[in-house]
């Protein structure tokens, strides 16, 4: 189910500077959401900018029935956004996209986070730690500062490991090496996820191969509709045995890892 | 006042059209390309009401479409190289057709081609098909290597494929122009001498953008095409024009985002008219057009939509 409507922004806080994290009230979003699934954000009033942005939802609120956003200002939309505050509306389309699969009974999974990759994990946990799947958390940023929800995910009990790009937290390196480095070698996750930039993914995609264990990744495209009438995001997928075109809005954004096809 | 004076649906004007052939319920359908098949907004509007539904292009085999990105937003508008990304007429009609069937909608399909026969066997194929209810004959992609806008930018090529889908089919054909050319005028006269039976105006403008700091082309394809309210003047500038040269019903588009654009065409020329870029930022945008369609012809006491069409002209 998904729904086109207006909602009251409750609360716009800045995390870090470029860093936003936007509640809305739409107890219909939130009845529908699914972890890994996106939001289509008209952040501005006029024509230009001219489409809506997608923004993964980043957590839900059953009681306060809000759905909440953490987003990255990356140009004239998210700016747009950034300067709405309390009181003001949005319109919102979805949820939309297929969201993560979550495994079945008290499985062990992990999960790989780069950037603001962060964005669907989190929800992704929330979820996972209310079914009382473990997970082993590996969450990657260019610096510490920008190592979001640490503290928060370390409370739902997982273990979590943390790698930054100039070494001024955990791992100096790529969140990728890390897990590299890190995964048993008997293969033990029944899942392994993941969400970042292009680049990670398609690493953590090689892992996943090497390891044998099934994967999904978050994909990103430039996004018309978002619904799946446009056919502007598609990403190379080898599902069914065909190599094809997959509409990143609506056979995605999460896809198997082992279907993505890297060019 | 008598019974017998007052009018049919008391208050409420006629919005029913006729394209060549096809009759509309009312004069607002959407833009191929922007509106997939139908199930993509149907979780937002009731399709029922809208005068009819232009699906996707069409080509005998599936197509795999452009390479990435296929989109950038410009300003008041996106390009677009999306390549004709479909699955081909034969699992369009198995797959996609059947979810129309529950409608009262009208079915426009867009077809696309390589070669002029390519559009007759399309249009045969689809003749035969039910639950179609016109051919529109894209001649006018500019983001395929072969077919579209090489038919569409010539004359006398227009015609030939015109011609031969007429052949071919019973169904009202409508041919889609681009106006990526010298005389766009010139164009309409030819498909109108080869008896097509409608037009629609316009297809996207050729344009492209460039990444300052990779310093290449941002689409995958290099050239898209431009659409979205940027576009509307060259669009309404169009209708006008062929309007003037050609006695064809005009189904007229581009860039149109509210009723009063929507109605600048009727002015100009248009029968219906078709949203299209629109829909990816309101899904709601048709059925706001319509409404504020109905608005405009009940305050200033028109009785009938076909009394505005071309209206302009008589006012200069």
């Amino acid at each position: 189910m998904s729904f086109l409507l207006d909602a009251e922004i409750t609360k716009q806080e800045r995390i870090v500077p470029g860093h936003f994290r936007l509640s809305l009230s739409s107890p219909d979003i939130v009845t529908a959401a699914r972890p890994g699934q996106f939001l289509q954000v008209r952040c501005g009033s006029t024509l230009d900018p001219f489409l809506r942005r997608p923004i993964s939802i980043h957590a839900v609120d059953r009681k306060k029935g809000e759905v909440v956003l953490f987003y990255r200002v990356a140009g004239r939309g998210t700016s747009l956004l950034a300067e709405k505050r309390q009181g003001n509306s949005v319109s919102l389309l979805g949820p939309l996209g297929r969201g993560f699969s979550l495994p079945e009974g008290k499985a062990r999974v992990a999960v790989v986070s780069g950037g603001i990759g962060i964005a669907p994990i989190y929800f992704l946990l929330v979820e996972l730690a209310m079914y009382g799947v473990s997970a082993d958390v590996f969450l990657g940023a260019a610096t510490a500062e920008q190592l979001f929800f640490f503290k928060e995910i370390k409370g739902f009990g997982y273990r979590v490991e943390i790698a930054t790009d100039d070494g001024s937290a955990g791992y100096h390196g790529l969140v990728t090496d890390l897990f590299a480095e890190s995964i048993p070698l008997s293969n033990e996750y029944a899942m392994i996820y993941g969400c970042g930039p292009g680049g990670m993914l398609r690493r953590l995609a090689e892992i996943i191969r090497s390891a044998g264990a099934p994967g999904e990744l978050s994909l990103e495209e430039r996004m018309g509709c978002g619904v799946g009438a446009c056919l502007s995001c598609v990403c190379k997928t080898s599902g069914e045995g065909k190599v094809q075109y997959q509409r990143v809005c609506t056979e995605g954004p999460v896809f198997p890892a082992n279907e993505v096809v890297w060019t | 006042m008598s019974s017998a004076s007052v009018p049919k649906n008391a208050g409420k004007p006629n919005l029913a059209v006729n394209i060549g052939g096809l009759w509309m319920k009312n004069p607002v359908t959407v833009g191929s390309g922007t509106f997939g098949f139908g199930p993509e907004y149907a979780p937002y509007l009731d399709l029922n009401r809208l005068g009819a539904i232009v699906v996707k292009g069409i080509t005998l085999l599936p197509r795999a479409g452009n390479a990435t990105p296929r989109l950038v937003e410009t300003p008041a508008g996106v390009l677009n190289s999306i390549g004709l990304q479909n699955p081909g007429v034969d699992r369009f009609i198995t797959e996609a057709l059947p979810f129309l069937a529950d409608f009262d909608l009208p079915v426009i399909v867009n077809i696309a081609g390589d070669t002029v026969q390519d559009y007759t066997l399309l249009a045969e194929k689809l003749s035969r098909t039910a639950g179609v209810a016109a051919l529109e004959v894209n001649i006018s992609c500019p983001n395929v290597k072969k077919g579209g806008l090489q038919f569409g930018s010539d004359p006398a090529s227009a015609a030939e494929v015109t011609r031969s889908v007429k052949e071919s089919t019973h169904l009202p054909v409508i041919v889609k122009l681009s106006p990526n050319v010298t005389s766009i005028v010139a164009v309409a006269e030819k498909v109108a001498e080869a008896n097509a039976d409608a037009l629609s105006l316009i297809n996207t403008l050729l344009g492209m953008a460039i990444n300052i700091r990779t310093r290449r082309p941002v689409l995958g394809n290099i050239l898209g095409g431009l659409s979205g309210p940027a576009v509307k003047p060259v669009a309404l500038r169009a209708v006008w024009q062929v309007r003037k040269a050609v006695n064809l019903p005009i189904i007229g588009m581009g860039g149109i985002i509210s009723a009063a654009d929507a109605i600048e065409f009727f002015l100009a020329g248009a029968t219906a008219v078709a949203i299209g870029s629109a829909n990816f930022i309101n899904p709601l945008t048709t059925m706001e057009v319509l409404e504020g369609i109905e608005r405009y012809l009940m305050d200033n006491s028109f009785t009938d939509i076909r009394e505005i069409s071309g209206l302009a002209h008589n006012n200069i």
